[in-house]
């Protein structure tokens, strides 16, 4: 019979530590098959950053380095620029890239940086237990918000990957979901873009991925893919948002 | 070759970083110390390295982080305000052992405070600065020759004990022009580059991560840190003694203050005062074995700081209450001249003198 299916190479025998029903592991996962598609495993060192994405460093199976809150892509770029022909990417969540490390996500996409970055958006601080992220959504409560969001005093969320669209050195920012076997296809399509992107030295790649909480969301795995599709999906805008000429002819 | 040029302190530190090997510097533009970039970013990429400015101090820090993590000899430079947002990016770097040089071109503070002269940021440097128990290694040059010389030896310090160096100026030794000989460096050892992360091809993939939830493996970590760091202490306190052998006073004082105490000392020995210098090169390790042959001898000792007194605290611990030790002190980017570090010392042995009498 023929094999379908088989775990890829590009993540460790390390098991997912997730909770159930959480989307990391996908889009993990999809990472890793880009990698071994475009056969750069060896060649590619990823940043970790702090929280539930923290622990990519173990999955993945390339080199991998653990930066500090919000600093992953000041560390890619770090990397980038020391080792210009090897491969690199962040994996951050929604506060460390637009919040905490707001100020390198901006300037990494002015420069160009000739690195990846995946951010995985479910609209709340994972692992230190629901607290209110810049994606909370209005009149969402959170262990910081607990009477729900209020935009007057707390701000607005904030559709990050448009910011980052409007800024000439990236070169490609799509807005990807993992909700359906469809969208979870055209997140692995834009992940591979982005890493293509990079290889041909085009300027800054970014994915940013709606992704699930069902623990701090205090929802079932089921439920929690239909609220994004309800709740999410309205605010942050799908596709691919930024596509200079040159990554449109790759 | 050796040549002989005419360079600005912070020149000076831009050229031996270069002939040291240094392939990357991150920093971000502030005064007093501007010209380390503004110097490596006209001459770095000649060479073959890469000069790039960040977005803040904190990138600065944590692109070092990242280029430090392939093996690649990197630097950041910066002053007071600029090193306290860098504390963060350091404590992560000396959790994953990474060598780096960092430049701290001290302006006097707190807040924003004015461009003068300091050793306000002592504490900061030797005790530490970050959040976490680490040391930096922090030498203190106090004249150009030694901004050359002392740089040089920080990348080798760094990449021997895998630990970011901190090289402590000031804003007077930074912006003065003074000759240096530009020594040719000598060859630089094999260190051990096994930890590196840089793509793993043939081999198994490594993480450089500071991250630990385990308590047990927290506090290994943390032992394995405190012997690396008594290692050094032991091996790599460094001071300079200045007529110190038969001396009945020492001064204590280190870079731009360390230089001026030398007149102090010539103009006391002329009138007939027996005062010497201890002129501390690594502020962390502090040189604690410098004061040992002193101990029974000496009748009093002064720090010199420009500071509210944080050196005096080392001092103190090193003479263990055997001599009484006392304070100058200027502040707020003031320099004091040898002539009024001399008179306070004559006061002080007057006093002594009349306290022995009563």
């Amino acid at each position: 019979m023929k094999k379908v299916f088989s775990r890829t190479k590009g993540l460790t025998e390390v098991p997912f530590t997730f909770c159930p029903g959480c989307t990391h592991g996908t889009i993990m996962r999809l990472i890793a098959e880009v990698l071994e598609e475009l056969d750069i495993i060896e060649n590619t060192i990823g940043v970790s950053p702090v929280g539930c994405a923290g622990f990519s460093q173990d999955f993945f199976s390339c080199d991998f380095v653990g930066a500090a809150h919000g600093r992953a892509q000041a560390v890619g770029t770090g990397i980038k620029r020391a080792l210009p022909h090897r491969t690199v990417f962040t994996y951050q969540g929604d506060g460390d890239i637009a919040a905490i490390g707001t100020q390198h996500a901006i300037h990494v996409a002015a420069r160009g940086e000739k690195i990846t970055s995946i951010m995985v958006n479910n609209a709340i601080y994972g692992m230190t237990g629901g607290q209110m992220a810049p994606t909370t959504l209005t009149d969402m409560k959170t262990s910081t918000s607990p009477f729900g969001r209020d935009p007057v005093t707390m701000g607005f969320p904030m559709d990050f990957p448009k910011v980052i669209a409007g800024i000439p050195g990236a070169a490609y920012v799509a807005s990807v979901s993992v909700d359906s076997p469809k969208n979870i296809q055209k997140t692995k399509n834009a992940i591979r873009k982005a890493f293509k992107v990079q290889q041909a030295g085009l300027g800054f790649s970014l994915v940013s991925v709606l992704s699930t909480c069902p623990t701090n969301w205090g929802l079932t795995p089921v439920d929690s893919l239909q609220w994004l599709r309800d709740n999410m999906m309205p605010v942050y805008e799908l596709g691919e948002l930024k596509m200079t000429e040159e990554v449109a002819q790759l | 070759m050796e040549e002989k040029v005419l360079l600005k302190g912070n020149e000076i530190i831009g050229e031996a970083a270069i002939r040291s090997g240094c392939k990357l510097f991150f920093g971000y533009p502030i005064t007093p110390s501007t010209e380390v970039i503004e110097y490596l970013s006209a001459n770095l990429p000649s060479q073959g390295g890469t000069v790039l400015q960040a977005e803040d101090e904190i990138g600065a820090i944590n692109m070092c982080y990242g280029a430090a993590c392939t093996g690649n000899r990197v630097m950041t430079a910066s002053s007071s305000p600029g090193i306290s947002l860098k504390q963060e990016g350091l404590s992560f770097s000396a959790a994953v052992e990474l060598p780096m040089v960092v430049v701290n071109v001290n302006r006097c503070g707190p807040g924003l405070g004015g461009l003068g002269p300091a050793q306000s940021d002592y504490f900061q440097s030797v005790k530490g600065g970050g959040h976490g128990d680490y040391r930096l290694i922090v030498l203190a040059p106090s004249k150009a020759q030694e901004l050359y010389d002392y740089t040089m030896e920080a990348f080798d310090l760094a990449d021997q004990y895998r630990n970011p160096v901190m090289v402590l100026t000031d804003g007077y030794l930074g912006q003065t022009m003074e000759p240096v000989i530009l020594k040719e460096r000598p060859e630089s050892p094999e260190f051990d580059r096994t930890w590196v992360v840089d793509g793993c091809e043939g081999r198994e993939k490594r993480i450089l991560a500071s991250y630990s939830l385990t308590n047990e493996i927290g506090e290994a970590n943390n032992r394995y840190w405190e012997a690396k760091y008594k290692a050094i202490q032991e091996v790599e306190q460094r001071w300079e003694s200045f007529h110190a052998e038969d001396a009945e006073y020492l001064l204590v004082s280190y870079g731009t203050t360390g230089r001026i105490c030398k007149s102090t000392v010539l103009n006391a020995r002329k009138k007939g005062v027996k005062l010497g210098l201890i002129r501390p090169i690594t502020l962390w390790p502090f040189p604690v074995k410098a004061f040992e042959p002193h101990l029974e001898k000496v009748k009093g000792i002064v720090t010199v700081e420009l500071n509210t007194g944080q050196m005096i605290e080392d001092v103190k611990l090193a003479v263990e209450c055997k001599v009484p030790v006392h304070l100058y002190h200027r502040q707020g980017g003031m320099l004091p001249t040898e002539t009024e570090i001399l008179d306070y010392v004559e006061e002080m042995i007057a006093k002594d003198t009349r306290e022995v009498q009563a």
